[in-house]
């Protein structure tokens, strides 16, 4: 009967149950294939491999970074995230702006700028004649990453932050807590959800990256992976890297899954939250500048003006017009329909983890984070043998590159959308469906309106990752499919940055409005929602 | 009952397939056959009174028994009717207004007639009926509690179901607010000709709203009648001290007179043995020990009312609650007599401690 149930369950809620078993399957073959690929080998070679000092030592370096980076990200995202939201800082929609803008610039563009600016033939040193060391190593890893990934914990704390209902902290303050008190008793707690989500995509951003690290040669996990694709070709080696670096994800995932146990935030009180009364920060408005605009000229103003530096170059002997449109073509159709998919994938994934909360829903978002935290390379070189095994007519498609994309990026879709569900109570719909509508209609016409912001939000994500992907798109683009990350980083690798600078400035400038479109949007709802009050 | 409107029998839901029932062999009629009938569900929080409505509404799968409107089989024996094609409507207790829709549009969300001017136009009637019109481009954010609450019942009537369920709608206005919006929905219930069940943890406002009510404890309904009967006749001791204070007395009975503490009394039934019986404070009285005979008993306190007085009378270690009208007046310190008005009424011999003490008992609460 109960089978009998669920199986016809399935069937009638396949708007579900499609996005679910895709996801599924998606992730979960490739990721077998790894283990295939690993235990070919006999035992004593498999332990050979990984038993030793150099395993320890990546293992330290992973680790080191991706706790500097989360502390990094942390101490950029939460004071600009608070100032945009919680104060009367004027031009707070600039710096919002200036907060999210990091986003539009690759991580390999922001290690090379990094290389590029310090050091002795840097252009600080030519231009200003400041000469700084130069960056490398966990340093230039670490700054490179922070600047580069603040932007994803930023966004999920302002959510949280405009989320967070006033009557709670007013209650305090009346029950004779201090402003200060009240920040840090009813304010941090309600930011955990938010939190954990921004710092969960911090963090397997940097155990995956491989831009960086092999531009500042730090030898992290996924690195190593790398080399030992790219020159010594030992797959079974590989193999283990991977799944090494696959459970040090694995103790990430469970750590923020039992911090969030428990976290469901829903408000309790009735009608719809009002905005917090804006704090006046008087003379501190110049910190709160210093602080903002410091941080904008790092993460934004820096790459900006490095690879314009460059381009100078590039426009004296004329710009390539004709590879760089079909290249922008390339990135464009394979990026956008790839963040369609994503979103659409992720939300009934994040629906189900938030609405129906329990062992085996938690058990498919993990699963859906763990196809953003596979490494890129083995994610790809699994797709590449698993395609070419059960269906060659696939291998080398722009439809293989979409999938994966929208399948390694869907985590970045699930944050967004689940934190906007969170704010969403689950009787909206019930009252839906007691009105006569069905349990999809219920869902378009009461929930979906109220998570649009955060899907918007995925779907930008998503997008700008797609299009800034490089080790994805490196082994899984079909032929002469040129793509602008592909350009930038094969010109940047040869050293040719002249070259480079304008594939990376299309990059940066076409994300760059993307984010600003977003934005924009979310400001005509806002001002909307005013002028109707 | 030959026209029934709604019959839930047996209902019981377990939410997984080890857990404890939350409701448990719950069985109600809501009739319509000469009125409509506003049937009410009390019981503390926790005690499963939700959880019923919400099987009603079809938001919850049943585990078993039956849910039938109007013949029609909503739940039980294999079938469970979407919420959207039961005709049931809803107001929430946090109201569940749609914040991204203007007060109109939240009205008109359940309508479906052919037209938007159709549906725009009963829309406003519904608002003009909940005493709201003006308010139609207002987002609900900006309206204050009652309001919100006006357009949720707007916004339920509008469809005109035929049975509709408010799950505490009343518990979020402040004390007068909730008093005059109690009988103001009554009235528009009634005019209306719409039943209604409503589930609630506050005994005045079951005793006031409703034409019958339930009174429920952990997944199971104690007794089912008018709010006189359960008031003046409760089956059991949990009714009786839910409903409002109480007297209880450990008696000897035989046939229907009983030895109490407080002398030989008349029963409301007839009964054998060692038996639990309740009198309510206002169906005792005083008299000067000079008058008449009976237990007597030193006053300890008193509490004026205007209206009437609650004494608080001590007997052989017990203390007893009496309300008398104000025209008797005692101190502090006073001898009385003691004196049954009505005959006390035997409870049913449930899981209750066989040492309960005599003696007034505490407040009731709303919550276990």
């Amino acid at each position: 009967m109960t089978v009998a149930r669920a199986v016809r369950t399935m069937r009638v809620r396949w708007y579900v149950t499609l996005p679910v078993g895709i996801v599924l399957a998606g992730v979960l073959v490739p990721l077998g294939y790894l283990f295939v690929r690993a235990f070919e080998a006999d035992l004593q070679t498999l332990s050979d491999l990984v038993v030793r000092w150099q395993t320890l030592r990546l293992l330290g370096n992973t680790v080191g970074l991706a706790v500097g980076v989360l502390a990094g990200t942390t101490v950029l995202a939460f004071p600009l995230a608070w100032l945009t939201t919680r104060t009367n800082l004027p031009g707070r929609g600039v710096l919002t702006l200036m907060g999210v803008l990091p986003l539009a610039v690759p991580g390999y563009v922001m290690a090379y700028v990094l290389l590029a600016t310090t050091g002795q033939y840097g252009t600080l040193a030519q231009t200003i004649g400041v000469v700084l060391p130069r960056l490398s190593g966990y340093d230039g890893a670490l700054i490179a990453l922070s600047l580069g990934t603040y932007p994803y914990l930023f966004l999920n704390l302002r959510t949280a932050l405009l989320g967070v209902d006033p009557a709670l902290e007013e209650s305090a303050r009346t029950l004779g807590y201090s402003r200060w008190q009240v920040f840090w008793n009813v304010v941090l707690p309600q930011l955990r959800p938010g939190y954990l989500a921004g710092s969960l995509l911090v963090g397997l951003h940097v155990l995956g990256d491989f831009g960086v690290v092999s531009l500042m040669r730090f030898k992290t996990f996924s690195y190593a992976l790398y080399l030992q694709y790219a020159a010594s070709y030992d797959r079974i080696y590989a193999a283990c890297l991977a799944l090494m670096l696959l459970a040090l994800t694995g103790v990430v995932l469970f750590l923020e899954a039992s911090l969030l146990r428990g976290l469901l935030l829903h408000r309790t009180g009735s009608g719809t939250a009002r905005r917090a009364v804006p704090l006046e920060l008087g003379a501190w408005r110049w910190a709160g500048y210093a602080f903002a605009g410091g941080l904008a000229l790092a993460s934004v103003g820096l790459p900006m003006g490095t690879v314009g530096y460059w381009m100078s170059d590039t426009v004296a002997t004329g710009l390539p017009w004709g590879s760089l449109a079909s290249s922008l073509w390339a990135s464009v159709s394979a990026s956008a329909p790839a963040a369609g998919l994503a979103a659409l994938l992720a939300t009934p994934i994040a629906y189900l983890g938030v609405r129906y909360h329990s062992g085996a829903t938690q058990t498919i978002e993990r699963i859906a984070y763990l196809g953003y935290a596979t490494p890129p390379l083995a994610f790809a070189l699994a797709l590449i043998v698993f395609t070419l095994g059960a269906v060659p007519a696939v291998y080398q498609t722009l439809g293989l590159l979409v999938a994966a994309y929208a399948l390694h990026f869907m985590a970045e879709a699930i944050g967004p959308i689940r934190s906007a569900l969170y704010q969403a109570p689950p009787n909206l719909e019930e009252a839906a469906r007691s009105l006569g509508r069905s349990r999809l209609g219920a869902f378009a016409s009461a929930t979906f309106p109220l998570m649009r912001r955060g899907l918007l939000v995925s779907v930008a994500f998503v997008f700008l990752s797609a299009m800034k992907e490089l080790p994805l798109t490196l082994l899984l683009a079909p032929v002469g499919f040129g793509t602008l990350a592909l350009n930038t980083w094969s010109y940047a690798e040869e050293a040719m940055f002249g070259e480079a600078a304008p594939y990376a400035l299309t990059i940066m400038f076409f994300s760059a409005c993307f984010v600003g479109l977003l934005l924009m949007r979310e400001q005509a709802a806002t001002a909307r929602e005013k002028e109707v009050g | 009952m030959t026209d029934l409107l709604l019959s839930v029998q047996q209902l019981t839901k377990c939410f997984g397939p080890d857990a404890p029932p939350v409701v448990h062999d719950v069985s109600f009629e809501v009739a319509a056959d000469r009125a409509p009938e506003i049937f009410a569900i009390l019981g503390p929080s926790g005690c499963g009174k939700t959880t019923t409505l919400r099987c009603i509404a079809g938001f919850e799968r049943a585990t078993e028994g039956t849910v039938v409107m109007q013949g029609r089989t909503l739940a039980g024996s294999g079938v469970h009717v979407p919420p959207e094609e039961r005709g049931v409507g809803i107001v929430f207790q946090d109201y569940a207004l749609f914040p991204h829709l203007t007060v109109l549009e939240n009205v008109v969300f359940g309508l479906q007639q052919e037209t938007e001017a159709e549906r725009t136009a009963r829309a406003r009637e519904a608002l003009d009926m909940v005493g709201l019109d003006g308010f139609e481009e207002r987002r609900p954010q900006h309206l204050s509690g009652g309001q919100q609450q006006r357009v949720a019942l707007a916004r339920t009537l509008a469809p005109e179901p035929d049975l509709i369920l408010l799950d505490e709608p009343f518990s979020n206005l402040d004390a007068l607010l909730r008093e005059e919006t109690r009988q103001e929905v009554r009235q528009l219930l009634k005019d209306k000709g719409i039943s209604a069940v409503l589930v609630t943890h506050d005994q005045e406002e079951a005793l006031s709203f409703a034409d019958r009510l339930a009174v429920m404890r952990s997944g199971q309904l104690d007794q089912v009648g008018t709010p006189e009967e359960v008031y003046y006749q409760p089956r059991t001791l949990f009714v009786a001290q839910f409903l409002g204070r109480t007297n209880l007395l450990l008696s000897q009975a035989v046939g229907d007179e009983a030895d109490t503490p407080l002398g030989h009394i008349q029963l409301n039934r007839e009964a054998e043995g060692t038996v639990l019986v309740s009198l309510r404070p206002e169906h005792l009285t005083l008299a000067a020990p000079e008058t008449a005979d009976g237990p007597v008993g030193t006053v300890q306190g008193r509490a004026f009312k205007g209206h009437d007085i609650t004494y608080r009378v001590s007997c052989e270690d017990n203390e007893y609650l009496v309300h008398t009208d104000n025209r008797r007046l005692y101190e502090a310190g006073d001898t009385v007599v003691l004196q049954p008005l009505e005959p006390a009424v035997v409870l049913e011999r449930q899981p209750t401690p066989a040492d309960m003490p005599s003696g007034a008992t505490p407040e009731p609460s709303g919550t276990t």
